[in-house]
């Protein structure tokens, strides 16, 4: 299952629906996401004081693709569920503007033994980070800055690629 | 009739989400050539097709894909998603 959503979730809640009325599911692994607070820029002590004249407000906001989103997410979790045998799955992303500390994105995969359900929630991520068209702009302060993509994120989906 | 949907820095930069437009390109470069030479801020935001990606009907395509009367092409920036 894939939700797209600007509300919160609530992870208990998601992993108690996701194996309601299973008596067969062995492990049930999640990953959640979230923002994470920049350090303020030149926090050496070096940084001159005039450095920090705003507040520091830190923001995230996720735009992405309406419908192409949940075409590759649900292609990334058929893609998961054809690599092991998961009994149950559960993407949720969500977009709009996130404070620091909110949550971002929540994969679960249930599965009779651990390491299946372990080792999808990492395919899920790493496939996710490169494949659904979301993009990050940070603002502090009010000035924005389209976060760049990183290499280490694409190696990180290529290494499944060989299985 | 083609439409184009922008996303992230290559719409900021634009300065649009989306637009139509006629065209007799028949590959999503020969479609990114043309675009380029329609502003300022398309030539701008288009400059480098490495740092681009490209979606034709909401499926990831290559420079040399093909594009149609009525097709919807996306063109934005490497995903920052998760």
């Amino acid at each position: 299952m894939i939700r797209v959503q600007a509300e919160d979730f609530d992870l208990g809640a998601e992993l108690a629906a996701l194996r309601e009325g299973r008596r067969d599911i062995g492990a049930l692994a999640s990953f959640v996401g979230l923002v994470r607070e920049m350090a303020p820029e030149g926090t050496q002590a070096s940084a001159p004081d005039s450095s920090h004249n705003g507040s520091g407000e830190q923001s995230m906001t996720l735009e992405h693709y309406p419908g192409m989103t949940e075409k590759m997410l649900a292609e990334i979790e058929a893609e998961a569920q054809a690599r092991w045998p998961l009994q149950a799955s559960l993407i949720i992303h969500r977009y709009g503007r996130l404070l620091p500390g909110e949550q971002i994105v929540l994969v679960a995969c249930a599965s009779p033994h651990r390491h299946a359900a372990f080792e999808a929630c990492q395919f899920l991520m790493d496939w996710l980070k490169t494949k659904a068209p979301f993009w990050k702009l940070e603002e502090v302060d009010g000035k924005g800055n389209w976060v760049d993509a990183r290499e280490s994120d694409e190696a990180a989906a290529r290494r499944w690629q060989g299985g | 009739m083609i439409t184009l949907l922008y996303f992230a820095w290559v719409r900021s930069d634009i300065g649009v989400a989306q637009e139509a437009l006629e065209t007799k390109a028949e590959t999503v470069g020969e479609l990114l050539a043309e675009l380029q030479a329609r502003s300022d801020q398309h030539a701008h935001a288009l400059a480098e097709p490495a740092r681009l990606r490209f979606a034709v009907n909401q499926t990831f395509v290559e420079l040399g894909s093909p594009v149609r009367d009525g097709d919807e092409v996306a063109i934005f920036p490497p995903m920052t998603g998760g």
